[in-house]
């Protein structure tokens, strides 16, 4: 499903050298498969997540995902693939604050390939438990409310691939496991690859065979964080 | 239902400024279509109404002061005619109707006008259009103190049939200066919207002969309205009394004057289009601040939306398609903003003249000003669409970890 081969991002430094955040030689997720990152903050882990994702154009290598190098794509088709294939569950949720809890899921849909499914919306706010929230505006929520939704959005356009990052990072101990709950029971009804990243060793302990992004990243390898 | 939700949310986001940026459009609009149709209208019904008439006959004076003064029943008369002078001109081969009129005196503002009864059962007033009586009126008989009100005046003025009143001396209203005379309603003419309807119509004899007027002008018209055989024989006419002889001054033709004096106060229209088109591009302006400025409140929302898989050009797009709506919510308050202003110029210009715009009439402006400004918004609107379409996706969606 993801396939990660050389994948490279440096950023300008503000004295003006390059520092290389992430150099990815070699990682893989296979079709249904979950995955957890450890990684501390500053190790690289969101901007490999927006590498994969084609937000941020790599330098250099490959993020193929479905057989389609994310990196060699220009941005409109990166977008097109994004929508198409991903589902990405932002650390800060970044749901859209003018609008409603519906209209924030329904808008994720409306990019995909299947376009705006109105129940199916609805069905996926009812399994995070919001089906009586839908004309409420984010604000009007709690931050683990606002959590769930950022998880229906994510889901409900069906990907192939979720990221997730730091997706419980905001929530208490029992909301924070309902949502992982949720997050990988519905990626397993979609058959969907999860690729999570976390510090959180709570969340990571759900997880089987944890990889320390540190030890898949050489760029960082052995850099104080 | 993607870009209509983003428009529509956006709009709801930024209310406020929405609505002061479309009301600055709709001024402009609303403006620029009033200039415009009371400039187009106006000129229309003032060149329309002196159809009637081919020429004016006067004293030695200005031509636009006898037009005004004969056909508009505005300015005073320069000067009188003696009767025989109208009796020569009505006699003439080339005149086919010669109508005297005679002024002086008003009924609390409202022009008297002295004339014979032909004018109502001879002159068309507009192609094909007579002067007709309303209900149960007739004219007034020539030598009799009776009086037919034209329906504007009477409606001000509350006047009946059957109904008296007593002129006020000059043109001006004074209420120290009433003649004794008294005069009874005959009839009210139906409207024509023209001068026609602000005028109180008595006999020629009833201004010649009123108390206070001077007994030697008893005789004397103010000026003779002129329809002619052929159009042709203005030009003759015009030759043997205003460039041979040097008493009476013939107004020919009576269109080209009122033209005429248009184009001397075209710089004026010239100018209301100016500051109207100034208003135009000032509202445009502003919808390009107002966007431009919540850019910034706004990157991390089109990041959020990039983000799940919108493209730059839709992001682009819907900019634009804001800027446009909020140009085409102006326009459309534009046309309330229009219907006010034109319903209230064309009230003080039917009080002041007579001549009635027509405030629904439909004209080109009216579609192009709202289109044309609804265009300009979106073309302001490509400017903050463009600092949108290049919003850097990951580093507007910090934090970065």
């Amino acid at each position: 499903m993801l396939n990660v081969v050389d994948l490279t991002k440096s950023f300008t430094a503000p004295d003006g050298g390059r520092v290389e955040i992430v150099r990815v030689p070699q990682f893989q997720i296979a079709a249904g498969e979950q995955r957890a990152l450890r990684g501390e903050s500053g190790s690289g882990k969101t901007t490999f997540l927006h590498l994969i994702a084609g937000i941020l154009a790599a330098d250099g290598g490959r993020a193929e995902i479905d057989g389609v190098d994310m990196a060699a794509l220009p941005e409109a088709k990166r977008d097109r693939l994004r929508a198409e294939k991903l589902g990405y569950i932002f650390q800060t949720f970044n749901l859209l604050q003018g609008y409603t809890v519906l209209e924030n899921v329904l808008l994720g849909m409306s990019f995909g390939p299947r376009g705006v499914d109105r129940a199916h919306a609805i069905e996926m706010l009812g399994r995070v438990g919001l089906a009586h929230r839908l004309r409420h505006f984010p604000r009007q929520l709690s931050t683990g409310q606002q959590q769930r939704v950022a998880v229906a959005r994510a889901l409900a356009n069906r990907p192939k691939l979720v990221l997730a990052d730091e997706p419980t990072g905001n929530l208490d101990r029992r909301s924070s496991k309902d949502a992982l709950a949720l997050i990988r029971e519905v990626c397993r009804e979609n058959c969907a690859a999860l690729l999570l990243v976390s510090h959180d060793d709570g969340v990571l302990a759900q997880f089987d065979g944890i990889q320390d992004f540190a030890r898949i990243n050489d760029a960082r390898k052995g850099a104080a964080v | 239902m993607t870009l209509p939700l983003i428009i529509y949310r956006s709009l709801r986001q930024h209310a406020l400024s929405t609505l002061i940026t479309a009301g600055s459009i709709a001024l402009a609009c609303g403006l620029l279509m009033t200039v415009w149709m009371v400039k187009t209208q106006s000129q229309a019904a003032f060149v329309s109404t002196s159809t009637a008439f081919d020429a004016v006959l006067g004293a030695r004076g200005s031509k636009l002061q006898l037009v005004l003064n004969g056909i508009f029943h505005l300015e005073a008369s320069p000067g009188n005619l003696a009767w025989a002078d109208y009796e020569f001109i009505r006699k003439h081969p080339a005149v086919k109707t010669a109508i005297p009129i005679a002024v002086g005196d008003n009924l609390r503002g409202y022009r008297i006008v002295g004339t014979v009864p032909e004018l109502f059962s001879k002159v068309e007033y507009a192609p094909g259009k007579k002067y007709e009586l309303r209900a149960g009126g007739k004219i007034f008989t020539d030598s009799a103190r009776e009086a037919v009100v034209g329906s504007f005046a009477a409606e001000r003025l509350k006047l009946k049939i059957g109904d008296t009143f007593q002129p006020f001396h000059g043109l001006a209203f004074d209420e120290k200066n009433q003649h004794e005379e008294t005069f009874t309603v005959t009839g009210i003419l139906a409207p024509t919207n023209t001068p026609a309807d602000k005028v109180v119509w008595i006999p020629i004899k009833g201004v010649q002969t009123m108390s206070g007027h001077d007994p030697k002008a008893a005789t004397d018209v103010s000026a003779v309205l002129i329809q002619l055989r052929a159009a042709t024989a203005g030009f003759m006419l015009d030759m043997m009394i205003n460039k041979q002889g040097n008493r009476m001054t013939l107004a020919y033709p009576v269109g080209a004057i009122m033209t005429e004096l248009f184009g001397k106060i075209s710089w004026f229209d010239r100018v209301l289009a100016l500051v109207a088109y100034l208003v135009a591009l000032v509202a445009a302006g502003s919808v390009l601040a107002s966007i431009y400025n919540s850019m910034s409140a706004r990157q991390r929302d089109l990041a959020i939306l990039r983000a799940l898989g919108a493209r730059r050009r839709m992001i682009f797009g819907a900019v634009v398609a804001e800027a446009a709506c909020i140009g085409a919510l102006g326009a459309a308050a534009g046309f309330g903003i229009y219907f006010a202003l034109m319903a209230g110029v064309a009230e003080v210009i039917r009080a002041q003249t007579g001549v009635v715009l027509n405030v629904t009439a439909g004209h080109v402006v009216l579609w192009l000003c709202p289109l044309v400004m609804t265009a300009l918004c979106a073309l302001g609107g490509a400017v903050p669409a463009l600092k949108a379409y290049r919003t850097p996706v990951a580093e507007t969606l910090a934090p970065v970890s």
